[in-house]
């Protein structure tokens, strides 16, 4: 609490750090009473600031959820696309931008039920961006209907008797379509979540980042989960760190274990320099590299 | 032995009383107070003061951006 002692300190720090990166005009935020995106934000603007990139020089895009009102809140370079277009507008802005940094924030629901071929295709290119996803395993905006990464057993209002579709696991997804940086974590993990933000943006190439996240009004709700709180701490107890695990153990049961770490970390040719080496082998002098 | 002293900010209208401050402040400083806003979310305060090391864990937390923890003075 703010008294007399506090009372000495200088300006900046009676700011929070994250409102320089936040309209502050669109606050309070839309999201529940424990729902974790904020605190994905929270981690985000850390690690932005921690990177020390030109921020005019970074757009971040988000698709529609109630994570893709993330794009809409930060102060950045912003657009809020259609339900499932992030990942085709982003490529579209870094091919015709190569030197700004390309965020898409989004939800589970959006980059991989809709959105999903765009989520392959751009990791099969290794177009240069960076994809967060905040994984609430549901569709949260429309109410809580099942998604692609919901786990099997779990209630939805599309699944009032349980799911039984087998889910994505993400991270495998992401692998085996070329990505060449993918982490998971979960909102519990702050401190992680803010340093493998840092390390998909310094990479080069399609990076991934999965956050696991509660949704207490419709997820947790419907499933008899508790609170926010309760899926916290559920987090806590129920994460193992498995730094460099193989993708394909790493699929979520319903309430079951979270393997959580950074699993790849490689290097490979982006989109722009496969098509800079093949034009200049197939057209020689009379091709100039594309530099924007 | 704590080598800093810390303190919060607290935005009381921002919070929405999800105590995930209170809960992972890793020395204890927090609780939800019987203080209510006026949206009619209980929040939080410092328990005692002498306990903050203005980690600013807190702060990377909230989901609403109502608290953030820093670092007022080193202590001897
Ligand atoms: C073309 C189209 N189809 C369907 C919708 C309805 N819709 C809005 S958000 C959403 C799913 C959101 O789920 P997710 O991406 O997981 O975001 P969350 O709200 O969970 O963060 C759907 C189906 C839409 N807006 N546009
Ligand atoms: S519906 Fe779920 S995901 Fe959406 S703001 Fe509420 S808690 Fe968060
Ligand atoms: S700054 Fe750190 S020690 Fe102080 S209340 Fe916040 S989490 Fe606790
Ligand atoms: S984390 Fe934020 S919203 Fe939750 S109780 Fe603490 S101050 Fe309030
Ligand atoms: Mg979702």
């Amino acid at each position: 609490m703010l008294d007399q002692q506090t009372a000495e300190i200088e300006v900046p720090e009676a700011q929070n750090p994250v409102e320089s990166l936040l309209r502050m005009d669109r606050m309070p935020h839309i999201w529940c009473p424990g729902c974790g995106i904020g605190t994905t934000v929270n981690c985000f603007a850390r690690a932005l600031e921690q990177s020390k990139l030109d921020l005019d020089k970074v757009a971040i895009v988000s698709g529609i959820g109630c994570t893709g009102r993330v794009a809409g809140y930060l102060n950045l370079d912003s657009f809020h696309t259609t339900h499932g277009r992030a990942i085709p507008f982003a490529t579209g802005l870094k091919l015709a931008n190569p030197d700004l940094k390309i965020v898409v924030y989004s939800g589970d629901g959006d980059l991989f039920a809709i959105g999903g071929n765009h989520f392959i295709h751009a990791a099969r290119r290794n177009v240069d961006m960076t994809v967060i996803c905040v994984n609430n395993l549901i569709y949260g905006m429309t109410g809580g209907q099942v998604a692609p990464t919901t786990p099997v057993t779990a209630k939805g209002t599309t699944y009032p008797y349980g799911s039984y579709d087998p889910p994505f696991n993400l991270p495998y997804l992401a692998d085996s379509s070329g990505a060449g940086y993918v982490a998971r974590w979960t909102v519990y993990h702050v401190r992680h979540v803010t340093k493998a933000i840092k390390e998909a943006i310094a990479h080069r190439g399609f990076s991934f980042v999965e956050i696991i996240s509660p949704c207490p009004t419709l997820y947790s709700r419907r499933n008899r989960l508790g609170d926010g709180l309760d899926q916290m701490k559920f987090y806590k107890e129920n994460s193992e760190i498995k730094n460099g695990a193989d993708t394909k153990e790493v699929g979520m049961d319903f309430q079951g274990k979270i393997i959580v770490g950074k699993f790849v970390d490689r290097e490979r040719k982006t989109y722009r320099q496969l098509m800079n080496e093949h034009l200049s082998n197939v057209f020689g002098e009379q091709f100039t590299p594309y530099e924007g | 032995m704590k080598k800093v002293q810390g303190t919060v900010i607290i935005k009381a209208d921002s919070c929405k009383g999800c105590a995930f401050c209170v809960e992972f402040c890793p020395t204890d400083a927090l609780h939800l107070s019987d203080r209510y806003n006026a949206k009619g979310y209980r929040i939080p305060e410092l328990i005692d003061e002498a306990k903050c090391t203005g980690c600013g864990l807190c702060g990377l937390y909230c989901p609403d951006f109502a608290i953030h923890g820093f670092i007022i003075k080193k202590v001897a």
